[in-house]
């Protein structure tokens, strides 16, 4: 067991920094939101674990709120993503018509 | 080996593949190209890994009153984890977070195309009626 538990801290932490690496790096809003859902996530199974190595049930209660709750922020988010927080990448710096049309609009609006 | 050291075992298998797949949708994040495909790694820990991680809870614990404290958890992620995930793919085709060459086939666009137009029709038509 003592092996587990330093195997599976160890993975956790590995996967929580390339989360946080990709919240820092970006580049779009949607980008982070994804990689700060799977940070989430994380926490939740890094919750779990620290169950089973003390062997209670205490916790439990919070892993149901996380689980529940984590969906508001997400689509808070998404729902107010709009057409000018497209982040430019070398694609479309060199060749515009890669990327997919956004259609008429002003840019300014929210997605419908 | 007994009844309660193969439990054991199963719970310190169960978490390490929960970890492993933690560290799958890291790494999935950082080297997918965009925020379609890392939705795809994002999806990994938020439910099998969950499962795994509440299967080693049950199986530490032993008790049928964790097993039913444990099971609207992974109830509630599975159904919030679709919603949040349908949001964030729908935002991202509108707003053009993706890139097209990593598609094989695009069946929304056209249908998006369509109803673009139709808006801009409509306002055309209120300002002409304006005029």
């Amino acid at each position: 067991m003592n092996v587990v538990f330093i195997v599976t801290s160890v993975l956790f932490t590995i996967a929580a920094l390339l989360t946080v690496y990709r919240i820092v790096r970006g580049p779009s809003i949607l980008d982070r939101m994804i990689a700060s859902d799977v940070l989430l996530t994380t926490l939740m199974l890094v919750v779990g674990a620290e169950m089973v190595y003390n062997g209670h049930t205490r916790t439990i209660p919070l892993m149901v709120v996380l689980a529940s709750t984590a969906i508001f922020a997400t689509i808070a988010v998404a729902r107010y993503v709009s057409k000018q927080d497209r982040v430019p990448t070398q694609a479309t710096l060199a060749d515009p018509g890669t990327l997919a049309d956004p259609g008429p609009g002003t840019g300014e609006e929210a997605t419908p | 080996m007994t009844f309660d050291e193969t439990l054991n075992l199963l719970a310190s298998i169960s978490l390490l593949l929960g970890a492993f797949l933690s560290v799958a949708a890291g790494i999935g994040l950082v080297r997918f190209p965009d925020a379609l495909s890392r939705m795809h790694a994002a999806t990994k820990p938020q439910i099998l890994g969950l499962i795994f991680v509440v299967l080693a809870i049950a199986l530490e614990s032993r008790e049928w009153a964790t097993l039913l404290l444990v099971i609207p958890i992974v109830l509630f992620q599975m159904l919030t984890a679709p919603i949040s995930a349908h949001m964030v793919g729908r935002a991202g085709y509108r707003t053009g977070n993706f890139s097209k060459e990593t598609l094989v086939v695009d069946e929304l666009e056209d249908a998006v195309n369509r109803a673009s137009t139709d808006a801009a029709d409509s306002r055309r038509g209120t300002d002409d009626a304006r005029a």
